[in-house]
């Protein structure tokens, strides 16, 4: 079985949990035999893990034909991908996108993040699939999120093998509901060309089925799972006299900052020993310390920045709580994260990840009262902490990307049967 | 011949409202009477109503040869009489048939007599004043909650002056042996162990409407031939259940109130007879002791797992049961009034991660999180009035004195009226 995969993102250089599922999804599928991945990013650093699949670096594929010398190719671009393949691929080229500009190799420049020029990147990354879809061998094809499903099904229309997109999340989530009309007739579009659709989460299939007509039977969710720390043994929870509660995502709308401020202020009100810990960044960040500063608890409520890499599990191991109030999530691999670390975790409702986790608290993102309570339950009560502690950690240690992995499979089989 | 012994548990919990941290030390109301109020209205009119007028039906057709005993919780009891008194009028004029008996148990529907023995004595005497005072009839046999028993359990019982306490047929405690014979304690003859039988109460309580059961449909007639074909040797069938399997678990549609009307006619017709545990106990000897090292119960796994199984309820029950010296001490009514109600077991069982049946929680974390912010409560009121700066050890010492002085003014008084009588003869 051969999947020719595009994504936008792949560790180490992540913007968000995208490139964080992309990864673990195609480790847990390439422990499948015969299963070979070949993965497209826009922009590939050189540094990816490539022991488990192949990645292709769009802005090293050529769309338009320059003729250049072998020791020259190898000069620009040997350091990520072999001269041979440059030309190989360059055979590849069927149409002409000289209107793109593109330089001396014939290749477009991508940036790999989330430029201003968003909408332009992810049409030219539709050319680059083109010239793929007509050189490679594969026999079906898996784009990860709304940026890449115009690609894939360019590459649909050329090769006729079946598409499968993976919903990571819609307009709906991102905009609390008042989502951009290009941004979902890019969606729609490539539900619409999709043979099958995997959502992330029952929550995420509801909105595709309900808000983007798709039917029912054609949608099927494959939740998330989490990476294992390899260096899990490495973080110690220092003791300390107060007790840390922990939100940790971009401060945004979508993330339900201002209910974990008021929560906060609940728990303040009676007990004192608790300190609040707003981890990153966002457009909300300000109005966040202007609210905390008017509910009188800016003295135990901190702001450390954006946290990457390693902070970030050392910071969700030092914490005694980790909340996510999301409005809506479409899974939100936090928690997962946190548990990972023996932290226990409190979720709304509205997040996915809230379908298969039970070690948890769940409140609705608006309930201020219930997560406040949770969260002096958890720092005041040994049991509670404990339980959630261990049993989470073992509840975590069984979800994995092998088994999503198999789902997955399992609908790739589907698809070439019907095919 | 056989005799059949039915006895039917009445029990429905209190449901503790939502409490949250910050009304800990603000307000000490716990309880969510809405809720309370529509289960138990809910819980009369699809099953203890219909079914109290069907046994009262059956005693009356069959003359008075069928019978059956009730334990009804204290908290049950409170709960009817605030929100249903017409079924406590049904079970007296049950009571005054002379076929029905009332058993014993402890007030709460509590742990108590695995957690602390004083607060076990002091709610089996409380649930006994309880049933006379309602029916009129002092009990004689004890059933623990929840069928709770181990040998140390059947100890206290004794003591307290039954001879008669039933048990759930469990297999590590029973082996080989049928439970369709009278036994007795491991090292006490005089204290009589019923067993109950599991399967056939099952039948009935479970399995009755359950269409996939390759038995089903069960009928009266079917049901006592199974009786019929149990070894001859076999006196006594005792079949214990909860009494919502009539008519809510069992729905009235399914047929099971003409079932249960049809049983004495068929049972009589292939020569058994109904008869209350009191009864039998006379009747029969013991044939052999049993003995359980560790306490055994009629939920789950046949163990207490289901209400002390994880931390969370550890956690909750050690708390609770810490302060129980200090409650005894108290005078104030309200406090002992929640404290009792703090014990019922199904607070417990809400907050198991396998097995919490019936619980109107999303999770067993929300429900061990409202139980504590309850619990804190309720501490800091024992607390107001005996202070956990005073050790266990020391309170125990002080109350020894207590209790000593008190005796010994008793016995001087005694001594003090005898004299006097003296002296008034020799004048």
């Amino acid at each position: 079985m051969k999947a020719l995969m595009f994504g936008w993102e792949f560790p180490p250089h992540i913007l968000g949990g995208l490139g964080t599922a992309s990864y673990g999804l195609t480790r847990g599928m390439s422990e499948q035999p015969d299963m070979e991945i070949t993965f497209v990013i826009p922009k590939p650093h050189g540094d990816e893990d490539q022991s488990f699949l192949k990645i292709i670096g769009a802005c090293n594929v050529p769309v338009v034909w320059k003729e250049n010398s072998w020791e020259h190719v190898n000069n620009r671009i040997g350091k990520i991908m072999h001269p041979d393949e440059y030309f190989w691929l360059r055979n590849g080229i069927k149409y002409d996108f000289r209107r793109i500009y593109t330089n001396d190799l014939g290749c477009i420049g991508f940036s790999g993040k989330y430029p201003d020029n968003l909408i332009e990147e992810i049409s030219n990354y539709e050319a680059v699939a083109s010239v793929l879809a007509h050189q490679l061998d594969f026999d079906v094809i898996h784009s990860h999120d709304w940026l890449t499903y115009p690609a894939g099904r360019f590459a649909k229309q050329i090769s006729g093998k079946p598409l499968v997109i993976h919903v990571h999340a819609t307009d709906f989530d991102r905009s609390r509901g008042k989502v951009n009309p290009t941004v979902y007739k890019i969606e729609k579009d490539g539900m619409d060309a999709a043979d099958h659709i995997i959502t992330v989460s029952d929550l995420t299939r509801r909105t595709v089925i309900e808000k983007y007509h798709q039917h029912p039977n054609k949608v099927t969710t494959v939740h998330n799972a989490v990476e294992p720390l390899p260096d899990v043994d490495s973080f110690v929870k220092t003791p300390r006299k107060d007790k840390i509660v922990t939100f940790l995502g971009r401060i945004t709308m979508q993330k339900g900052p201002e209910y974990f401020v008021e929560a906060a202020a609940r728990v303040l009100s009676k007990t004192k020993n608790v300190r609040f810990v707003m981890a990153g960044s966002g457009d909300m960040m300000n109005a966040m310390i202007d609210l905390a500063a008017k509910r009188g608890i800016a003295d135990r409520f901190h702001f450390p920045g954006f946290l990457r890499g390693r902070d970030v599990n050392e910071m969700l191991a030092q914490s005694d709580v980790y909340i996510m109030p999301s409005v809506s999530e479409p899974f939100g691999i936090s928690p997962l994260e946190a548990m990972q670390v023996g932290t226990p975790s409190i979720i709304s409702y509205q997040s996915g990840c809230a379908e298969i986790l039970t070690h948890v608290v769940k409140t609705d993102y608006w309930d201020i009262d219930a997560m406040a309570d949770a969260i002096y339950g958890i720092v005041t009560y040994p049991a509670m902490y404990k339980s959630m502690k261990e049993l989470g950690l073992e509840e975590v240690n069984n979800i994995k990307w092998y088994d999503a992995g198999l789902k997955v499979r399992a609908i790739y089989d589907k698809v070439i049967r019907k095919h | 011949m056989k005799n059949i012994c039915f006895y039917f548990e009445i029990h429905q919990p209190l449901r503790l409202r939502r409490y949250r941290f910050f009304e800990i030390g603000q307000d000490h109301y716990y309880f969510d009477d809405f809720q309370t109020e529509d289960r138990i209205r809910g819980m009369v009119e699809q099953a203890y109503l219909p079914a109290i007028r069907t046994i009262a039906e059956m005693i009356r057709s069959s003359n008075g040869k069928f019978k059956c005993s009730f334990s009804i919780s204290g908290v049950a009891m409170e709960q009817l009489e605030q929100y249903a008194p017409e079924v406590i009028d049904g079970f007296r004029d049950l009571a005054k048939t002379g076929s029905v008996e009332f058993l014993a148990e402890p007030y709460a529907h509590s742990l108590a007599s695995v957690y602390n023995r004083s607060e076990f004595e002091q709610q089996v005497k409380l649930h006994s004043k309880k049933i006379e005072a309602l029916f009129e009839k002092k009990p004689t046999v004890f059933r623990n909650s929840e069928l709770i028993y181990s040998d140390e359990i059947g100890e206290i019982v004794s003591a307290l002056g039954f001879k008669t306490m039933l048990i759930e047929e469990v297999k590590y405690v029973m082996g080989w042996k049928s439970p369709n014979f009278v036994y007795n304690h491991s090292y006490i003859p005089k204290l009589k162990l019923l067993v109950r039988n599991n399967k056939l109460s099952d039948d009935i309580a479970f399995r009755f409407s359950d269409h996939s059961w390759s038995d089903f449909p069960l009928s009266a007639e079917k049901f006592i031939r199974w009786i019929s074909e149990l070894p001859k040797s076999d006196p006594v069938v005792n079949l214990w259940m909860g009494f919502e399997a009539f008519g809510f678990y069992q729905r009235a549609e399914s047929g099971i109130f003409e079932f249960l009307k049809a049983l004495p006619y068929h049972a009589m017709e292939q020569g058994h007879s109904f008869a209350l545990p009191s009864e039998i106990t006379k009747k029969f000897d013991s044939v052999d002791s049993l003995t359980s090292p560790y306490p055994n119960s009629w939920s789950g796994e046949k163990d207490l797992s289901v209400w002390n199984g994880n931390d969370l309820q550890q956690e909750a029950l050690n708390k609770l049961y810490a302060v129980s010296e200090r409650v005894h001490l108290c005078k104030d009514a309200p406090l002992k009034n929640d404290w009792l109600k703090l014990q019922t077991t199904d607070n417990f069982r809400y907050m198991s991660h396998f097995d919490a049946f019936g619980t109107h929680y999303t999770s067993p974390y929300e429900a061990f999180t409202n139980y504590m912010n309850v619990l804190a409560d309720f501490l800091d009121r024992v607390d107001a009035q005996y202070p956990t700066t005073i050790e266990n050890e020391e309170l125990n010492e002080l109350l020894k004195t207590i209790i000593s002085q008190e005796n010994e003014i008793a016995t001087l008084e005694e001594e003090l009226k005898k004299a006097r009588a003296r002296k008034k003869k020799e004048e």
